[in-house]
């Protein structure tokens, strides 16, 4: 029964990717007023097409807090970064982070509530000073998905026994 | 890689640009493909000595034992004896071919492979750009909404019930009952790999992620719970 679920799982995935939803135009409910006159192309190598999506312009009565972009890079900026003392209930968490070249160098645990952190069995109950909630389907439009894929050998090992068998 | 790619440049009226990106997708799986028996890493798996590794593999391994050093271990490439760089590879290479489009000039676009992505500026409307998180015990659904700018998201976990990502420290027993690990960090190249590691972790991965500057954390538990980091809200659409 498990199988078939991975498999049926797995199926669904590529018919999703396969009929192109993620290509479409996007569709955000916004004002036509807020639109600006941007042509989108959009470019998959599944399909190697090359989809014009033109968004429907109104006029070009364009927002102008938004042409005034600052431009913040996406690179981490150099300098080592000592994190606060986090309350973890098992103890007390403190990092400090070096960056260099824009990218993390070094992480190193100044607090840990055990020195060998990494043999450690972590206990798995949730952080009681972080914020939880159910999780709620959103009805929101979005261009953009983030989730997981599978990459793991593993899984695709597991995965080719059970369509074998399906 | 075997994934959908997408890349969305705003205000572009030619072609060349993706081609260039896709070209460089193609070459990237050429070469770390564990799929593929010709590729790079197949050959590094069957005993390629390593002074005859590409540029590409050496900056690779490089930052997968880098990855690893500071992970505590939990980002491994070891899969049983066979190395897989699948953890870290795909934002690595998101990033890079970012940098080609900001290298030509462009300022509002994204790159998203596999469900790993990377935004710069604004999407059409001149606003951030909106970033659905997958339900992870429903593929059609969406579960929150976040605006990124200038900021890469990854997420690591499963759709299914009992598979896991491999994680190094546990040779007892299954070793999360955590669904989806979602990171928000600066540029695609940390979240991924800062993603692989914590969901390894289990449930403390967020606390892992919660201690490092710039970085945020949306966790699924198999109860359905979401557990966030203390700067995730910022985010929130």
């Amino acid at each position: 029964m498990k199988k078939i679920v991975i498999s049926f799982s797995v199926l669904a995935i590529y018919g999703i990717y396969s009929i192109g939803i993620r290509h479409q135009s996007p569709v955000i409910g916004k004002p036509a007023s807020l639109k600006n006159n941007n042509n989108t192309i959009a470019s998959n190598n599944t399909s190697n097409s090359l989809s014009t999506s033109s968004s429907s312009n109104s006029n070009s009565n364009s927002n102008s807090s938004s042409t005034s972009s600052v431009t913040t890079s996406s690179k981490y900026t150099d300098g080592t970064y000592v994190g606060p003392t986090e309350d973890a209930y098992y103890g007390n968490v403190q990092v400090s982070v070096t960056i260099s070249g824009g990218k993390i160098n070094d992480v190193k645990f100044l607090q840990y509530p055990n020195s060998h952190y990494t043999s450690v069995i972590i206990n798995q109950q949730a952080m009681p000073y972080l914020k939880q909630e159910a999780i709620q389907s959103q009805s929101s439009n979005v261009q953009l998905i983030s989730g997981a894929t599978f990459t793991s050998q593993a899984f695709v090992q597991s995965l080719q026994a059970a369509l074998n068998k399906a | 890689m075997g994934m959908p790619i997408t890349v969305e440049i705003i205000q572009i009226n030619y072609q060349k640009p993706f081609d260039k990106v896709f070209s460089y997708f193609h070459e990237v799986d050429d070469r770390f493909s564990p799929y593929k028996s010709d590729s790079e890493l197949s050959k590094v798996n069957n005993g390629l000595n390593p002074s005859d590794w590409s540029k590409e593999m050496k900056e690779v391994m490089e930052l997968c034992a880098q990855t690893k050093r500071i992970t505590g271990g939990y980002f491994d490439i070891d899969m049983g004896g066979k190395i897989d760089t699948s953890g870290l590879v795909k934002g690595w290479a998101i990033n890079n071919a970012a940098d080609m489009l900001l290298d030509m000039g462009f300022k509002d676009f994204y790159i998203e492979a596999g469900g790993d992505i990377q935004v710069y500026g604004n999407n059409e409307d001149g606003l951030p750009w909106e970033i659905g998180i997958r339900n992870p015990f429903n593929i059609d659904e969406i579960v929150k909404v976040v605006k990124l700018t200038n900021k890469g998201i990854a997420t690591s976990g499963t759709y299914i019930r009992g598979q896991h990502i491999y994680n190094p420290h546990e040779n007892y027993s299954h070793p999360t009952n955590i669904m989806s690990l979602s990171v928000i960090a600066p540029n695609i190249f940390e979240a991924d790999r800062f993603a692989t590691a914590a969901f390894a972790m289990g449930k403390s991965g967020i606390a892992f992620i919660d201690a490092i500057p710039e970085m945020e954390a949306y966790l699924i538990d198999n109860k359905r719970i979401a557990t966030l980091s203390r700067g995730f809200t910022n985010y929130v659409a």
